[in-house]
C-alpha cells in the first residue's frame, strides 16, 4: 500500500506542477517554459491516447503519429480555405481521425503481433507521403497556419496562458475518459482480450469489434492532440506523421508505464524535458538520450510508474 | 425420442492424409453426462475443437438443440448455451478470480458496449460471479489474482467461468489433468453435483472418474467411435478391450 502512495504522491506533485506552471512562468517572466510545456501537454495527450490501445488493449500501433498529422492538417487546410472557426475545425479534425482509424483498424486488426506493428507503420508512412504530395497545402514544406482556431471569444488561442489551459483541460478530460473507459464493461473486455483472446472468444466475446472500437476512440483522441499541436506551432507539416514521431510516442508510453493512467504524462514530461536539456548541452544529445532510455526500460520494468511503485515497497 | 441436446452427424476432419475425425456421430441427451474416452492420439481434442468452433470440419454437422452450429464461430456458440473448459488452463492471468467469472457473466447479460459505468460495481454481475465461485468452492479466493492461484484452484476456476454463462451444455476437456489425488476426488464430487443442473460432455483420461460419473461413454480410436453405451456395456465390450486397453486392468479393477 505504501508503494501506491509514493507513485500517487509523485503523480499529484506532477499534476499540481502542470496546473501551476503558468503562474510560475508569469512570475519569473520565463515565457519559454510555458511554450515548452504546452508542447509537452499536447504530446502527453497523444501518448495517453496511444496508451489506451497499447497499454490497456495490447495493440502495438506503430503509426499513431498519423493522427497528429490528420488533426493538424484538418485545422491547417480549413484555415487555408478560409474556415477559421474552431467549432468547425475541431469536429472535422476529430471526425477525420475517427474515419482514418476505422479504416486502418478494420484492415490492421486482421493481423497480430509483429504484423500488426508493421501494417500500422506502413499506413502511417502512406499518410506521410500523401501529405508530402499535397502541393496545394505546402507539400513537403508544410503548411503555415496564419490564424489560430477561432472560438468566437469563448477562449483566445492566441493568448499563451489561455491556450495552455485549454490543452491541459483537454489532457485531463481525456485522462478522465480513459479512466472511466478502462473500468467500464467495454474496458474490461478490451483488457481481457489483451490478456487472453482465446478465452474471451470462448466465453462469448467477438474480439475484433471491441478492439476496433477501442482503436477508433484512441485515434480520435490523438486527432484532438493533432489539432492542438497545429495551433501551438502555427504550422503543420508531413514531419509530424513521420515514423520516428510514432516511435517517440511509444517511448513516452513505455517510459512512463504502459497500462497506467498517468504513466504517459510522466513519460512525456521526462522524455521531452530530457530531449530539451540534453540538446542544449550538446548537439549529440541523442547519444546520451538513447542509452538512458535503454537503461530505464531494461531495469525499470513497468516504466517510471513501476519503479515508483517498487521504490515505495522498498 | 426427444431431440437430443447435442447431435453430431458424420463428422469428418482430415489433417493432410490423416483422418483425425472419421465419420463420428454421437448424441447427447438433455441431462446426460456423456464421456468421451480413447487412447492418446485418438482425436479427442480434434473432436472437441469442432464442437467448440475452434476447428472446422470437412464434412458432417453439429447441432445444438436442433440448431445447426457446424460453422458458427466460438463466441456465437457460447451465446447459444455451449460453454467449455480448456485442457490446458486458459484464464485471464492478470485478472482476479471474480473478474474472470464476472466477464463470462457479462457476455450473457446485455451489451458490453458500455463505456462509462464501473463494471466492477454492477451488482448483478458480481453476484453471479460469487455464486459461481461458491459453487466450485472458490468463494474465499474471489479477490485473488489468477497468477497466484494453485493449479487445482485454476481448474476449479475454469469450471466457475463456464458455469457463469449459464450454459445448456458444458464441454469439459480433461478437467482432472494434472490434479493430485485429493484434488481429483474433489473435482469428481463437484461434477457429480453439477451434472444435476447441466448436461455435460466430458473428455477425460482418468478412468475411475469416467466410470463413476458417466451415463454413457463413447470410445474413440483412430478418429472413429468404436463403441458407445453405458459404463457396464463399455466395460464388457470386447472390441474396446482389444483396441484400447493396455489399461484393461484399470477398467475391470474399478468394477
Amino acid at each position: 500500500m505504501k508503494g501506491l502512495s509514493v507513485s500517487k504522491a509523485v503523480t499529484a506533485l506532477m499534476l499540481a506542477g502542470l496546473v501551476l506552471l503558468p503562474l510560475y512562468s508569469s512570475l519569473s517572466g520565463n515565457i519559454f517554459i510555458l511554450t515548452l510545456f504546452t508542447r509537452i501537454v499536447i504530446l502527453a495527450l497523444a501518448a495517453a491516447s496511444l496508451n489506451l490501445i497499447m497499454g490497456f488493449g495490447g495493440m502495438m500501433s506503430f503509426g499513431h503519429a498519423a493522427y497528429l498529422g490528420i488533426g493538424g492538417y484538418a485545422v491547417g487546410m480549413l484555415a487555408q480555405e478560409g474556415v477559421g472557426s474552431g467549432f468547425v475545425q475541431f469536429p472535422v479534425a476529430l471526425a477525420a481521425s475517427a474515419i482514418y482509424a476505422l479504416v486502418i483498424g478494420a484492415l490492421s486488426l486482421r493481423t497480430r503481433g509483429v504484423y500488426f506493428i508493421m501494417i500500422t507503420l506502413a499506413f502511417a508512412q502512406m499518410a506521410y507521403y500523401v501529405a508530402s504530395g499535397l502541393a496545394r497545402y505546402g507539400g513537403d514544406d508544410g503548411l503555415t497556419v496564419y490564424k489560430r482556431s477561432d472560438f468566437s471569444g469563448l477562449i483566445n488561442l492566441g493568448n499563451r496562458t489561455q491556450f495552455y489551459y485549454l490543452c491541459l483541460a483537454c489532457l485531463f478530460g481525456v485522462i478522465f475518459l480513459i479512466w472511466r473507459i478502462v473500468n467500464s464493461r467495454f474496458g474490461l473486455v478490451v483488457q481481457g482480450l489483451r490478456s487472453n483472446e482465446q478465452r474471451m472468444q470462448a466465453i462469448g466475446f467477438p474480439a475484433k469489434r471491441y478492439q476496433l472500437v477501442c482503436f477508433v476512440i484512441s485515434g480520435t483522441m490523438c486527432g484532438l492532440a493533432g489539432a492542438l499541436l497545429a495551433n501551438n506551432t502555427d504550422f503543420v507539416s508531413p514531419a509530424v506523421m513521420y515514423w520516428t514521431r510514432s516511435g517517440d510516442l511509444m517511448v513516452m508510453v513505455i517510459l512512463g508505464g504502459m497500462g497506467t493512467l498517468f504513466g504517459p504524462i510522466m513519460g512525456a514530461v521526462v522524455f521531452l524535458l530530457l530531449e530539451e536539456f540534453l540538446s542544449q548541452i550538446t548537439e549529440y544529445w541523442a547519444l546520451i538520450m538513447g542509452p538512458l532510455l535503454l537503461l530505464i526500460v531494461l531495469f525499470g520494468r513497468g516504466g517510471i510508474m513501476g519503479m515508483l511503485g517498487r521504490a515505495g515497497r522498498g | 425420442m426427444a431431440e437430443p441436446l447435442l447431435r453430431v452427424e458424420k463428422l469428418v476432419r482430415r489433417f493432410g492424409g490423416i483422418l483425425a475425425t472419421d465419420n463420428v456421430s454421437l448424441d447427447v441427451a438433455a441431462g446426460e453426462l456423456h464421456a468421451i474416452i480413447g487412447p492418446n492420439g485418438a482425436g479427442k481434442t480434434t473432436l472437441i475443437s469442432q464442437l467448440t468452433g475452434h476447428l472446422e470440419p470437412h464434412s458432417g454437422s453439429v447441432s445444438l438443440a436442433g440448431r445447426d452450429i457446424t460453422y458458427l464461430p466460438a463466441y456465437r456458440r457460447c451465446a447459444l448455451g455451449l460453454a467449455r473448459s480448456f485442457q490446458i488452463t486458459s484464464l485471464l492471468l492478470d485478472f482476479t478470480a471474480a473478474d474472470n467469472v464476472a466477464l463470462a457473466a457479462q457476455a450473457h447479460a446485455g451489451t458490453s458496449f458500455r463505456f462509462f459505468a464501473n463494471a466492477r460495481k454492477e451488482k448483478g454481475l458480481r453476484d453471479t460471479a460469487h455464486a459461481a465461485l461458491d459453487r466450485v468452492g472458490l468463494g474465499h479466493r474471489a479477490d485473488v489474482v489468477v497468477n497466484r492461484l494453485s493449479h487445482g484452484e485454476r481448474r476449479e476456476l475454469e469450471l466457475a467461468v463456464a458455469l457463469a454463462s449459464k450454459p445448456k451444455l458444458l464441454l469439459l476437456d480433461e478437467p482432472m489433468a494434472g490434479l493430485g489425488v485429493t484434488e481429483s476426488q474433489r473435482m469428481v464430487k463437484l461434477l457429480q453435483e453439477l451434472r444435476k443442473e447441466v448436461s455435460i460432455v466430458l473428455v477425460e483420461h482418468d478412468m475411475p472418474a469416467v466410470f463413476a460419473l458417466a451415463d454413457r461413454i463413447s470410445v474413440l480410436v483412430y478418429g472413429r467411435v468404436i463403441a458407445s453405451g453405458d459404463p457396464a456395456a463399455i466395460r464388457a465390450n470386447e472390441e474396446v478391450k482389444r483396441a484400447y486397453l493396455g489399461d484393461q486392468h484399470v477398467v475391470t479393477h474399478h468394477g
